[in-house]
């Protein structure tokens, strides 16, 4: 027993003991910076005022988070990037016809950064203790509060000036109301149809309709591993698979047809590129397990396809997300690893 | 609470009742009707009286009746007291403010569930005199309505854009307000605002939560 006073003396603390100069602020930035692609095909569709909401609810994101911090007297963390990714996020996932002054709506955005930071994430402790994606609850509060205002779309000019252009549909309202015949006509032909929702010259949020530039920007999160594959993966193909099975319409009856749906159309339109890239990958209100990262992404995935084959409201990726942060603590609970090296007990 | 005490202020019970432990905003207790039915300030109002109203009443019966209750069936006991005093209310409801009624008879009905009316019976009126139960039935019964109030003005306000069923605004400046969800966001917002209060003025502890 000569050696436990030797053992006493070396420092034991817990992990983790490799350091590298990742950091929080870091990441966040990072993912700020892959968001950026996909905000200029926003920005080149939709124009100055697509500009000018991101901004707004950037800054207001900012300055909320700055005043409560200032006000409960807490460490100032505005610097670490995530009130702005809040703000980033939230305008991207806007329409950018808010920027209107008859009927007055600008107070939208700023009302839902407000709550985003404020009672989403502050009320919480801050950074990561919120239980919901902060930008998603914001959005959400806004959807409910000002049901008019927010499904207000317009068509995507790609004329730097326009500021007033003319409302339209967004594809999945489209599918929604009138039919997939309908969504075809509108865009040409198939092939066409295609193109344009994977460029994003359709009608959406400022930020949510370029799958091309929120590809280029998860690759990029991808490549850094800031994001792995689990979530994406498993929320796509589970949202693809129920549209391939459930997304069919008979065209003379309008009765649901099983194996005929359109996997496609409902990969590319919506935020579900956006969502599934960028909001349900938040580290804070996902599983930090695997195999728990995949229960997530498949629920997401089927309640998307749920609000949207079945639900009132032609998007459901927000609502999906949302539910299935809920989740999140008891997916993880339910998923522990097993502690290297322990002996498993035996079941009686 | 000053129970070791031979004599009980009754002003202490009352301030007790709507401040240190009002039912919604300290003791979080009933918090289904605090979403439920504060819609409208007038709701919430109404709500308030019927239960102001019944918990003096059960308070009073049951300390008059606390000597010849064996213990072992108190609860019992108290929940039959709680159901008639409740009945009394529902009727006299739907006797005398018949559209009032029609829009919360079934609230009215689940006062005899509420928490606060039987947790008041337990901890305090079976164990005191007449007397300072009734101020403890009303002090507890006017913080509940104040709470309920309180919770109803901002919803109105917010939701719909008017008080008291009279228009203030012209528009809905946030129709979640009126959603049971904004029943939730003002409760919780409320509830942080009134411990930030109590703390920051009157020296509290910061919220009991619960207080069963």
């Amino acid at each position: 027993m000569a050696d436990v006073k030797k053992e006493h003396e070396l420092i034991v603390t817990v992990s983790p003991h490799v350091r590298d100069e990742e950091t929080t602020s870091r990441i966040m930035w990072t993912v700020n910076l892959s968001l950026l692609p996909a905000f200029f095909m926003g920005f080149y569709f939709f124009g100055l005022k697509a500009l000018f909401i991101t901004a707004l609810c950037i800054i207001s994101s900012v300055l909320s988070e700055y005043f409560f911090q200032k006000a409960v007297k807490k460490k100032l963390t505005v610097n670490d990037g995530s009130a702005f990714l809040t703000g980033l996020l939230l305008g991207m996932n806007l329409p950018s016809s808010l920027w209107s002054f008859n009927p007055f709506t600008i107070h939208v955005p700023i009302i839902g950064s407000v709550i985003a930071v404020v009672i989403t994430k502050q009320f919480f402790g801050g950074l990561g203790y919120n239980i919901f994606n902060p930008a998603l609850i914001g959005r959400a509060f806004l959807l409910i509060s000002f049901p008019k205002a927010m499904t207000i779309w317009t068509e995507p000019t790609a004329a730097f000036l326009a500021l007033d252009a003319k409302t339209t549909a967004t594809p999945l309202g489209i599918l929604k109301e009138d039919g997939i015949a309908k969504l075809i006509e509108a865009f040409g032909d198939k092939l066409n149809l295609y193109a344009e929702l994977f460029n994003g010259h359709r009608a959406g949020s400022i930020g949510e309709t370029s799958v091309l530039a929120l590809l280029i920007g998860a690759g990029f999160l991808l490549y850094k591993r800031y994001i792995t594959w689990h979530i994406p993966v498993s929320f796509l193909g589970t949202a693809a698979a129920l549209a391939w099975i459930f997304g069919g319409k008979n065209p003379e009856t309008g009765k649901m047809l099983l194996f005929a749906g359109d996997p496609l159309i409902h990969l590319l339109s919506g935020g579900l590129m956006l969502g599934a890239f960028f909001m349900a990958t938040d580290y804070v209100t996902c599983p930090a397990v695997r195999k728990g990262q995949i229960v997530f992404g498949i629920g997401c995935g089927a309640l998307t396809m749920l609000i949207r084959i079945k639900g009132g409201y032609p998007e459901g990726v927000m609502f999906a997300i949302l539910l299935m942060n809920c989740f999140a603590p008891l997916i993880d609970r339910s998923m522990k690893s097993d502690v290297f090296g322990a002996v498993k007990e035996k079941k009686k | 609470m000053s129970n070791a005490e031979s004599k009980i202020s009754y002003i202490g019970l009352i301030k007790n009742g709507i401040f240190s432990e009002n039912p919604i905003f300290r003791v979080a207790l009933s918090l289904c009707p605090a979403v439920a039915v504060t819609s409208g300030v007038k709701n919430g109002f109404m709500m308030g009286i019927a239960v102001l109203f019944v918990q003096i009443m059960v308070n009073v019966t049951v300390s008059i009746v606390r000597k010849f209750i064996h213990p072992k069936v108190r609860i019992p006991s108290y929940m039959f007291i709680i159901a008639t005093w409740v009945t009394v209310t529902d009727l006299s409801m739907a006797a005398f403010v018949r559209d009032i009624y029609a829009q919360m008879g079934l609230y009215i009905k689940l006062i005899v569930a509420f928490a606060i009316i039987l947790s008041r019976a337990e901890l305090f009126a079976s164990k005191q005199k007449i007397t300072p139960s009734f101020f403890d039935g009303l002090g507890n019964g006017i913080g509940f309505l104040f709470a309920l109030v309180i919770i109803g003005f901002f919803r109105e306000l917010l939701g719909k854009g008017s008080l008291w069923g009279y228009p203030i605004v012209d528009t809905k400046p946030l129709l979640i307000m009126i959603l049971p969800t904004g029943g939730f966001f003002a409760v919780g917002i409320l509830m942080g605002l009134f411990n930030w209060i109590d703390m920051k003025f009157f020296g509290g502890g910061g919220a009991s939560g619960g207080g069963h």
